[in-house]
């Protein structure tokens, strides 16, 4: 197998804190224990196969993908909101040119899916996904409106925060993020499993956004800065 | 300023409104893509057997000549741009997806070793928190006996990380992934 001769370039991605990420298995939050390993994960070093990953979203994206307020004929209902951050890695350098979509409910907790049965109007004027690549120095920007908080069946008197759901690619398989962004001071977030299966306080604030005034715009939208980190290199990849 | 990840959260049972609705990729490889054609139907299975039918499985995987499409990969290869390595498809009422695509060549691994043939998978999914991360392996492909990453797996669960042929079906493969229960998938701390 001597062909092989350039596996030594291979870089090495910072693994995860303990306590930085969610508890797989937390009975709180009802749905996992039946959807997800009860055997210990095995510990893969990386490979190619890792720290490669998909150049994906590339194909077009319109011009009304990364607002949401509009896709449609009329103004959705709702304050409207406006969403800009930077993606970084955790060596704090920027993510460029790559895609960050998003999906959220409307203004009244409702999302455009036949499986949402929360008796809250629809919004003919909102369907709540967006798509944006990020710049070279990482940047992202949406406008949307602000997402209602909708009940669900995980526990009595369950109620989710108001959440924007985020997917980001970065460079390598293992980079790949599903979030859910949060908005400050929310009054649920002491009851949301979901939020609070993140063990470390810290890590869990990182996914509240910040109101910042900057952003805002006056006389049209409030503004929320929300950056995301994801897994970086142990060491600078050298350039192909 | 310290940077730490940002926690995942479960992509919950709508994730379709912004990652399938329009955008899901269920040909991984183009026609013209060289290499053997493979036809591969994934399940999502929990842990009572039943189709997860909200969830999501993405794949990423070497062209025919075990090259990454991917600026990292530094092999002297040309990377075959007809196999655009990345597929994304939401799972159907029973927790199926197929994807079409080529069998991947070999790509090198830890060492001076070469890995088997496989397609590097991530599994999302209401209920789970954070994507999990498996491999498919081709059952019979004599290239498994030397995998440096299968060797990390217990004998007897190497099989879980099998896609099986569909013998009603030339190219036709067939990959279960069990969430939990008594034949749990292997998967990996990435």
């Amino acid at each position: 197998m001597g062909q092989v001769t350039n596996e030594r370039s291979i870089v090495s991605y910072h693994r995860h804190a303990p306590a930085s990420q969610p508890t797989r298995l937390y009975d709180a939050y009802k749905s996992t224990p039946k959807r997800n390993p009860h055997k210990p994960l095995i510990f893969l070093p990386h490979t190619l196969s890792e720290t490669t990953g998909p150049v994906y979203g590339h194909d077009p994206i319109a011009e009304t993908d990364n607002d949401l307020t509009r896709q449609h004929h009329g103004a959705p209902q709702g304050e409207r909101i406006i969403v800009t951050g930077r993606v970084l890695d955790d060596n704090g350098r920027p993510v460029p040119n790559t895609l960050v979509e998003i999906w959220q409910a409307n203004a009244a907790g409702r999302y455009v899916h036949q499986r949402d049965q929360h008796p809250a109007p629809l919004d003919p004027n909102f369907s709540g996904a967006g798509r944006t690549l990020t710049d070279e120095t990482g940047a992202y920007r949406f406008v949307t409106i602000k997402p209602g908080r909708y009940p669900w069946f995980n526990h009595y008197n369950a109620w989710r925060p108001a959440h924007i759901h985020f997917s980001i690619f970065g460079r390598a398989f293992l980079s790949r993020l599903i979030t859910q962004m949060y908005f400050p001071g929310d009054p649920l977030f002491d009851y949301d499993p979901v939020y609070q299966s993140v063990p470390d306080e810290k890590a869990r604030q990182r996914m509240i956004s910040k109101f910042d005034l900057e952003t805002t715009q006056p006389q049209w939208a409030l503004g929320f800065r929300f950056d995301i980190v994801l897994r970086g290199p142990e060491a600078t990849p050298f350039e192909a | 300023m310290e940077f730490v990840p940002t926690p995942s959260q479960t992509a919950g049972p709508y994730l379709h409104i912004g990652l399938t609705r329009n955008h899901s990729k269920p040909c991984i490889a183009s026609p013209q893509a060289k290499g053997e054609r493979v036809w591969l139907k994934c399940f999502v299975l929990d842990g009572d057997g039943a189709g997860v039918n909200d969830s999501l499985v993405e794949i990423w995987q070497a062209d025919g000549q075990g090259k990454y499409n991917h600026p990292d990969d530094r092999q002297a290869k040309t990377a075959d741009p007809e196999c655009y390595g990345f597929g994304r498809m939401a799972g159907g009422e029973d927790g199926g997806c197929e994807f079409e695509t080529i069998k991947p060549g070999r790509v090198p691994g830890p060492g001076n070793t070469l890995q088997a043939p496989h397609l590097n998978v991530a599994v999302y999914a209401r209920g789970i928190l954070l994507h999990l991360y498996t491999r498919i392996y081709f059952a019979g492909d004599p290239a498994n006996e030397q995998d440096p990453v299968l060797a990390l797996v217990p004998k007897e669960r190497r099989e879980t990380l099998m896609a099986q042929p569909d013998p009603a079906r030339p190219g036709g493969w067939r990959f279960d992934i069990r969430l939990t229960g008594e034949k749990e998938t292997v998967f990996f701390d990435v």
